[in-house]
């Protein structure tokens, strides 16, 4: 399957340092059009680096990163997002003071069609649009299933809540790659399922994914691939069923010495 | 009834000159609406982009001498041979200048500072007022210095053998204030509910996040320095062509700081906040004045309004009343609720 589907992300010989460490040391993979991909390793591996480097958050030294062909080094966020790669973030980021619905009409910032002077002068077409954008931010609230919070603050919200609606805002920019850095984590065991099934619908309206993440069990589950970094290297990239067997992995997690329990 | 109180409100200003024809009054209203405009504009910026533009009375100074030297003439020597020379334009053609030659420099300014944000913005800001004020105070081919511009002309519409409208008389000028008042008000409120206003307010609440789904940073923050600037330069030209003396005083530190109370006390980030803070804040001195307090003991009471006013209601005054009504509304008076879980700041 993956052999068929064309690749959407290039990442090439990608480096990053911060002063004298090496956060991101020559990584390079692909992203197959409609899969979900997680990144996974040990904590400080370079995880949330990759993401950065990759959405313009971060500057990196060396390397290409390459969209549909199309160069995403150098870019601004803003402009990143604007050909479709979405990220969110790992601490729960949020427009705290707005209401949910808010938040997702922000989140829909891309899918405007007003023009400043249009906007001064009370043209009808901007109330067009506007009605446009808060169907467009119905239908999002739906599909996450927070229809009924619409109102309330988004730092009003549970934890498990908050978290979709990081999401729903990220869907909301309309994203073809989206980026998802821990999007699980601090969330109970019923809002796992519930965020797990959310995933398996943003993959059928082909979205492809790339995930971050430390839970083992979401990472198994969700994943059609897997690239293990440890101190910003690539040390395995194969389905779940090679990662969970595979030395150099398992070395990472726990160690120089392997497993010696019961022994 | 939302839809109706604008309306109200503004029948009731205008019914102004027709019961209050003290002309000492009607200059305080007036005083108290070219500021309350000020105020508008830099809560666009301070309110819903959250940039602190401790500069702001630059755009203002500038909109007031760009229009008050329009409606002059004048000419400045580029080098010992050449000159350049304006002659005097038609006032309200001046004062369209005025706001647009601010919205430019809001621009340039926007364009310039915002590679830095927070502390760094407010010092650039403050920098510029004061290149600003330094300009005026020197150029004085241009600006007369200290001398200032005298016998600003005043507004007339129309022509004189047909049908004058003159802007001379105080009623009239009150008229002019509210009506400008009005427009930006209306304008930042159009603003505020679109997307360019979410865009805006996304930014103040985490930029992080406002630029992962697509916003342009720098782009929402120069259009609302633009917007915001010409809107100041606008409250500028009213100012000069109703005192019609302009001096580099118009640049002092404390006029911002004044616009920044307006807006703090009466609510940053609301539409109504810069207006009531406004008005309280153009009215009190004139309010102390008339109760027989020194002036040397105003300034005291003043900041005395101000402290207690930030202190007991940090949000303003606009978000605590709207606060108060929503509670009322949530819990009738007459079950008063045992325990008061407030949303608001602690007491």
């Amino acid at each position: 399957m993956t052999s068929a589907s064309p690749t959407v992300l290039k990442v090439i010989g990608l480096s990053l340092r911060f002063g004298g460490l090496m956060a991101i040391d020559d990584v390079t993979f692909e992203v197959q059009d409609g899969e979900v991909l997680s990144l996974i390793g040990p904590n400080g591996a370079g995880k949330t680096s990759v993401f950065n480097a990759i959405t313009g958050y971060l500057r990196p030294q060396s390397g290409d990163i390459l969209y549909k062909g199309s160069r995403l080094s150098g870019l601004q966020p803003h402009a990143i997002a604007a050909r479709g790669v979405v990220r969110t973030f790992q601490k729960t980021s949020l427009f705290g003071g707005q209401t949910v619905f808010s938040n997702v009409l922000m989140g829909l910032h891309l899918s405007a069609r007003q023009r400043p002077l249009a906007i001064i002068l009370g043209l009808s077409s901007v109330a067009r649009d506007e009605r446009k954008l808060e169907d467009s931010a119905w239908d999002i609230l739906r599909f996450m299933g927070l229809e009924s919070h619409a109102h309330e603050l988004g730092s009003a919200l549970s934890y498990g809540d908050q978290r979709l609606l990081e999401v729903a805002i990220a869907l909301a920019a309309r994203p073809r790659l989206l980026l998802l850095d821990e999007p699980v984590s601090g969330m109970n065991p019923a809002e796992k399922i519930r965020f797990m099934r959310m995933l398996d619908k943003i993959r059928r309206d082909g979205t492809t994914i790339l995930l971050v993440e430390h839970d083992m069990r979401t990472v198994m589950d969700a994943s059609d691939r897997i690239i293990c970094l440890n101190h910003g290297r690539v040390i395995a990239d194969g389905t779940p069923r090679e990662i969970q067997s595979h030395p150099e992995v398992i070395r990472a997690y726990l160690g120089e010495r392997a497993p010696r329990a019961g022994g | 009834m939302t839809r109706w109180k604008p309306v109200l409100i503004i029948g009731f200003l205008a019914s102004f000159p027709l019961w209050l024809t003290s002309p000492y009054f009607l200059h305080i209203l007036i005083t108290t609406g070219i500021f309350t405009i000020a105020a508008m504009s830099l809560n666009l910026l301070l309110g819903f982009t959250g940039q602190l533009s401790l500069g702001h009375v630059a755009f203002f100074g500038i909109g007031a001498y760009a229009s008050a030297l329009l409606s002059l003439g004048f000419e400045v020597h580029v080098t010992e041979d050449v000159a350049l020379g304006v002659a005097p334009k038609p006032v309200w053609l001046a004062m369209v200048f005025g706001t647009l030659a601010a919205g430019l420099c809001g621009f340039a300014l926007g364009k310039i500072a915002f590679k830095v944000r927070g502390a760094y913005f407010v010092i650039v800001s403050i920098s510029f007022a004061e290149v600003v004020r330094l300009v005026a105070v020197n150029w004085v081919e241009l600006t007369q210095g200290p001398m200032a511009l005298n016998n600003i002309p005043p507004l007339k519409l129309g022509t004189p053998d047909l049908l004058e409208l003159s802007f001379l008389r105080k009623p009239a000028y009150f008229y002019l204030v509210l009506a400008i008042a009005t427009a930006c008000y209306v304008i930042i409120r159009r603003l505020v509910n679109s997307h360019a206003g979410r865009a805006m307010i996304a930014l103040r609440e985490n930029e992080p996040l406002a630029m992962s789904v697509g916003i342009d940073v720098t782009h929402y923050l120069v259009l609302a320095t633009v917007i915001s600037a010409a809107m100041a330069g606008a409250a500028g030209a009213l100012y000069a062509h109703y005192v019609r003396i302009v001096d580099p005083d118009i640049f002092l530190f404390i006029y911002t700081v004044i616009m920044v109370i307006m807006v703090v006390t009466g609510g940053k980030g609301t539409l109504a906040g810069p207006i009531v803070g406004g008005i309280i804040f153009g009215l009190l001195p004139e309010l102390l004045r008339a109760l027989g307090i020194k002036p040397e003991l105003q300034w005291i009471a003043f900041g005395v309004v101000m402290i207690l006013v930030v202190f007991l209601l940090p949000q303003g005054i606009v978000p605590a009343l709207d606060d108060r009504w929503k509670n009322r509304k949530r819990h009738p008076p007459h079950v008063k609720p045992s325990i008061h879980v407030g949303s608001g700041a602690p007491r």
